[in-house]
């Protein structure tokens, strides 16, 4: 009775919204599933009838085994439950197997795993500050943060419909972030190196993480105008965070070494060999980049500027997930993909050096990099804006600035999620999903800080309800036109560059108050 | 209001469980010739769309009355006429008259699913936040919460959006809740019309009836026959007669046509009670098979005096001292006593007990709480037969973590918060000791959800022995009955000495 009444108490908030959710996880459990259930299941029948000698070179299926080694361990640790749920689905050639025991056991292996997800959240709750708190539950910090974390639209449709593991890779960070804002930093290296080596997605955050240690925890004094001692540096820092960083990659890389296998390996894991674009584009700068240059082949043929017969019959959004050529504007290579990214995370990097902000300055500096890889990147998937959107979370609860770009970045880039469903049963989910969380990170974050000036200007308010027109149009509107079967791209083309744009100006933004922030010393004296 | 972001936010979880519970299995789906509710549905669409009214409750050769005939109120039928021109412009297959029968596609239980929804959203859930909204006594954060417990009640969304009931309950518990609405804020007109609409979608809202007529009367003889009252009594009078003729017109030409109507709704050449019911007679079966021993007539007539019996207290008590809260309790109370003694009972007619207790979620949390997990446990039979049980327990684990958060029920059972104070200090007068209620009542409670647990285990796991094929679904009923038995009596405890309090304070005055 006693535990009955602890769990449920009045004070016990927490538990309630991480029970909650879980709840409504559960119910999506009869959803819609994409082929990335095909691809867990193929894996986990990999992992677990083959030798490691053949994980990486396996390819009955289509869908590879493309995640960093520790990813399969965990593959193989899961089939081993599996096993007592539907031995059929751990057969490699039992290809698109989906019994329902199958579907059950791999969607509450995602519900499961993202018990370390809701354990990083509550660490994160810990170390923020926040603005003051408020008398009222609903309006303190932590509160709303953890409901942005925990409810996250973008996870919730992500993981629990569409099918991935996000949840508890995006824990592992949460928890190596909360880490680092703990003084724990040794911790928060270990955790981040374990988690490259579950998905190496998130390689784009290395280089906040790396300079951050560096800088802050290597060199152990400032001098007081805020540069650096240079004689301040402590190698036995350095040596500890290289030896866990290499133990750790020894674990997982190690045996593939051994197998003489490396090389194998990451071809797998880095397939350039794929597009620019995901077949539905990321809303990112090459979307503006690719919709720029359809714009201007258009014209080129009305114009009769552009022969016909040059222009390349496979256009980008036929579906494809091919290489391809822009007809106006230079092609993009990836190794050009990869110098914009460098060139763009650059400045942040900078910034992180030489005016370093505690761990506050780390976060901005990791969300600005997990932003301009998005931005730049190569073959991004729009599933990658999380990658932004979790970090910012913490931001946007301090600061009212970093509220208002938070609320534009992850409106936007929630929405860029629509496309990922495309049924008719889950249309309303989407859409209700979608409006729970808005409305309700809209408004608590708007009278979180309604002591200062509104969130949002004219224009970005405007730009902002213009995502409800554009839903309309297409999801309800263009459906019943004669453009269906001309133009079956449009809806996917406007939603694309509609989101790019929010995007890229989130990206500005939070670039413009990065670089315009006054280093630390400055703002004590004030 | 400031909060209104938390109420929407609120209402948006209501409907994402709504339509997620949607996305699961119907009654009878796949399962010809019969099919089940969602196919009669569809049936009545069939019907009222391609054969003039005149033909709608009589036997045909294009309606065989055998096979889903409509045995609902006018409002009903008119509802699926509607339905079925939306139908008709999306697929005319839908409701083609004969070959549809039976139809099932993914696109048509999207049709009938959204039809739900709609139709909740325009009914049952304004009515709840107006509700919630109107509530004065309590703080703006209690009423949101408030609102939501009452729109994760699982039973009401299994049973519309998993089940798929074979009438839209929302709809017309949405009625009588605007209904209640009115009649609690003195809107009496509106309320009366509210009900008299929610009474000719479904005929079982009779069970709402008598507290309803009870207490507007009440509030008639209240303001003096003589003056205000009679004034108020002939305009309720009117404002029934006309709803029912506005919803009767088509009927009213014929003699015939009325009778037939009135046979359809009230069957009562059927059995005492179908299927598994948690009612008082289905329950005694287990001992004595009255159903077989009892001519037919006695069986009417024994259930209509215990019914009888069983509400007369509280309406006497609702019509001599008309309060809002004594109102709420009544209705549950006569709800209770028609689910559990009345003629020809579903199972799930529990709903119209909920619909009441939800109301006075926030009066008395801990009960209301035990009391709505015990009315959805009762239709367990019900939702395993259409695969419902992994919704089923969800959405039953989230209403009552939203409960017991937002209520902390738990600290609720002292005698003061059960209502519970004037009937011990009563009792005491006479045994003094008398202080262990709460304990008890708290012990009770841990005591049935143990066995709710372990049946609902008992019955997913075990098959049940050869000889006794329904051995859990009695069971289940079997102990929902004592449950029910032991609420009425508490509800009934609560009206009588709750009035009793009220007059109290105004002697000393």
């Amino acid at each position: 009775m006693a535990a009955l009444r602890v769990a449920t108490g009045a004070g016990n908030w927490f538990s309630a919204l991480a029970l909650g959710v879980t709840l409504l996880k559960c119910l999506l459990i009869p959803t819609y599933h994409s082929t990335d259930f095909e691809v867990h299941r193929n894996w986990l029948a990999i992992t677990h009838s083959l030798p490691i000698s053949q994980w990486y070179y396996e390819a009955t299926s289509e869908w590879t085994l493309d995640y960093p080694p520790f990813f399969a361990w965990f593959e193989y640790a899961l089939s081993h439950v599996a096993k007592y749920f539907d031995q059929e689905m751990l057969n490699v050639h039992n290809l698109n197997y989906s019994s329902s025991r199958t579907l059950l056991f791999q969607r509450f292996s995602v519900i499961f795993t993202d018990a370390l997800f809701v354990y990083a959240v509550y660490e994160c709750c810990k170390c923020i500050e926040g603005k003051k708190a408020g008398k009222e539950l609903t309006e303190k910090p932590k509160f709303i943060l953890s409901v942005l974390l925990l409810w996250n639209f973008g996870l919730l449709i992500v993981d629990h419909i569409h099918f991935q593991y996000n949840g508890f890779l995006s824990g592992l960070m949460l928890l190596s972030i909360a880490r680092l804002f703990q003084k724990r930093h040794m911790e928060g290296a270990f955790l981040f190196a374990v988690l490259l080596h579950f998905k190496h997605i998130y390689l784009y955050v290395a280089p906040a993480y790396g300079i951050y240690l560096l800088r802050s925890y290597c060199f152990t004094a400032n001098k007081p105008d805020g540069s650096i001692r240079w004689n301040s540096f402590s190698f036995v820092r350095l040596i500890s965070l290289g030896l866990i960083v290499f133990l750790v990659s020894a674990l997982s890389l190690g045996p593939f070494l051994a197998l003489n296998q490396l090389p194998q390996v990451f071809s797998r894991l880095f397939p350039f060999k794929r597009g620019l674009c995901h077949a539905y584009w990321a809303p990112n700068f090459w979307a503006l980049y690719s919709a720029l240059d359809k714009v201007l082949s258009v014209i080129g043929l009305e114009l009769k500027l552009l022969d016909p017969n040059k222009v390349p019959k496979a256009s980008m959004t036929s579906g494809l997930v091919q290489q391809f050529q822009h007809t106006v504007l230079p092609s993009v290579t990836p190794l050009a993909t990869l110098i914009c990214t460098l060139i763009a995370i650059l400045p942040s990097i900078f910034c992180l050096w030489f005016k370093p902000q505690g761990p506050r300055g780390f976060l901005r500096c990791l969300i600005l990099c997990a932003l301009s890889s998005f931005m730049f990147g190569w073959h991004v998937h729009e599933k990658a804006i999380l990658l932004a959107v979790l970090p910012m979370s913490l931001l946007s609860v301090g600061k009212a600035g970093d509220a208002s770009i938070f609320l534009i970045l992850t409106t936007t880039g929630h929405y860029s999620l629509f496309p990922l469903l495309f049924t008719a049963p889950e249309l309303p989910i989407k859409i209700l999903l979608m409006l729970l969380f808005t409305i309700y990170s809209i408004s608590s974050l708007k009278t979180l800080f309604r002591k200062e000036k509104p969130l949002f200007n004219w224009m970005e308010t405007f730009y902002l309800l213009g995502l409800g027109p554009l839903e309309v149009f297409c999801e309800f509107v263009f459906p019943f036109t004669s453009w269906k079967l001309k133009y079956p791209f449009i809806p996917l083309l406007l939603t694309s560059v509609y989101c790019a744009v929010g995007i890229t100006y989130a990206w500005f933004r939070l670039y413009v108050s990065v670089l315009s922030d006054p280093p630390v010393g400055k703002t004590k004296k004030q | 209001m400031e909060k209104w972001y938390l109420m929407t936010a609120v209402v948006l979880i209501g409907l994402t469980v709504r339509w997620t519970v949607s996305l699961n299995s119907y009654s009878g789906a796949g399962k010809p010739p019969m099919f089940g509710d969602y196919e009669a549905q569809r049936h009545w669409q069939e019907i009222t769309f391609n054969l003039p009214i005149k033909q709608w409750y009589f036997n045909s050769s294009d309606n065989n009355l055998q096979y889903w005939g409509l045995d609902y109120p006018p409002l009903t039928a008119y509802h699926s006429l509607l339905c079925a021109y939306v139908a008709e412009f999306i697929n005319p297959d839908w409701i083609a008259l004969h070959t549809s029968r039976g139809y099932e596609s993914q696109a048509h239980k999207l049709f009938m699913r959204t039809t739900v929804l709609i139709a909740d959203l325009l009914i049952y859930i304004p009515a709840v936040v107006l509700y919630c909204c109107c509530l004065k006594e309590i703080s703006i954060k209690k009423r949101i919460a408030k609102v939501l417990c009452i729109l994760l009640y699982p039973g009401l969304i299994l049973i519309d959006y998993g089940h798929f009931q074979n009438i839209y309950n929302s709809v017309s518990l949405g009625f009588a809740l605007w209904g209640v609405l009115g009649v609690c804020y003195d809107w009496d007109l509106l309320g009366s019309l509210a009900f008299c609409l929610a009474i000719n979608y479904k005929q079982m809202e009779l069970y709402h009836s008598l507290p309803f007529f009870c207490f507007l009367l009440g509030k008639c003889f209240k303001k003096g026959l003589k003056g205000k009252g009679f004034v108020l009594l002939i305009k309720l009078a009117c404002t029934v007669v006309a709803a029912f003729l506005l919803c009767w017109m088509p009927f009213f030409t014929e003699r015939e046509q009325t009778l037939q109507v009135l046979r359809r709704l009230f069957p009562v050449d059927r059995g005492l009670f179908e299927d598994k019911v948690a009612n008082v007679w289905c329950s005694f079966s287990v001992f004595l098979k009255i159903k077989d021993i009892l001519p037919h007539h006695i069986q009417i007539i024994i259930s209509f005096c215990f019914t009888f019996l069983s509400l007369l207290p509280a309406c006497i008590k609702l019509t001599l001292h008309p309060s809002p809260k004594g109102f709420k309790f009544t209705l549950v109370s006569c709800a209770l006593s028609f689910f559990l003694f009345s003629f020809q009972v579903h199972e799930k007619s529990i709903l119209l007990v909920s619909l009441p207790v939800c109301l006075v979620l926030s009066e008395i949390p801990f009960m209301s709480t035990w009391f709505l997990l015990v009315s959805t446990f009762s239709m367990l039979p019900l939702l395993l037969k259409d695969e419902l049980l992994m919704p089923s327990v969800v959405t039953m684990m989230a209403f009552f973590i939203a409960c017991a958060t937002s209520f902390s029920i738990f600290e609720k059972t002292s005698e003061e918060e059960l209502q519970l104070k004037s009937f011990s200090i009563s009792v005491r007068k006479y045994f003094p000791c008398f202080t262990f209620l709460p304990r008890i009542i708290l012990h009770l409670f841990l005591f049935s959800v143990i066995t709710m647990v372990l049946l609902t285990l008992m019955t997913v796991t075990l098959d049940p022995p050869q000889r006794l094929p329904d051995l859990f679904s009695v069971l289940v009923c079997f102990v929902s009955c004592l449950n029910f038995l032991f609420f009425w009596v508490y509800f009934n405890i609560i009206i009588m000495w709750d009035s009793k309090n009220g007059r109290n304070p105004k002697k000393i005055n």
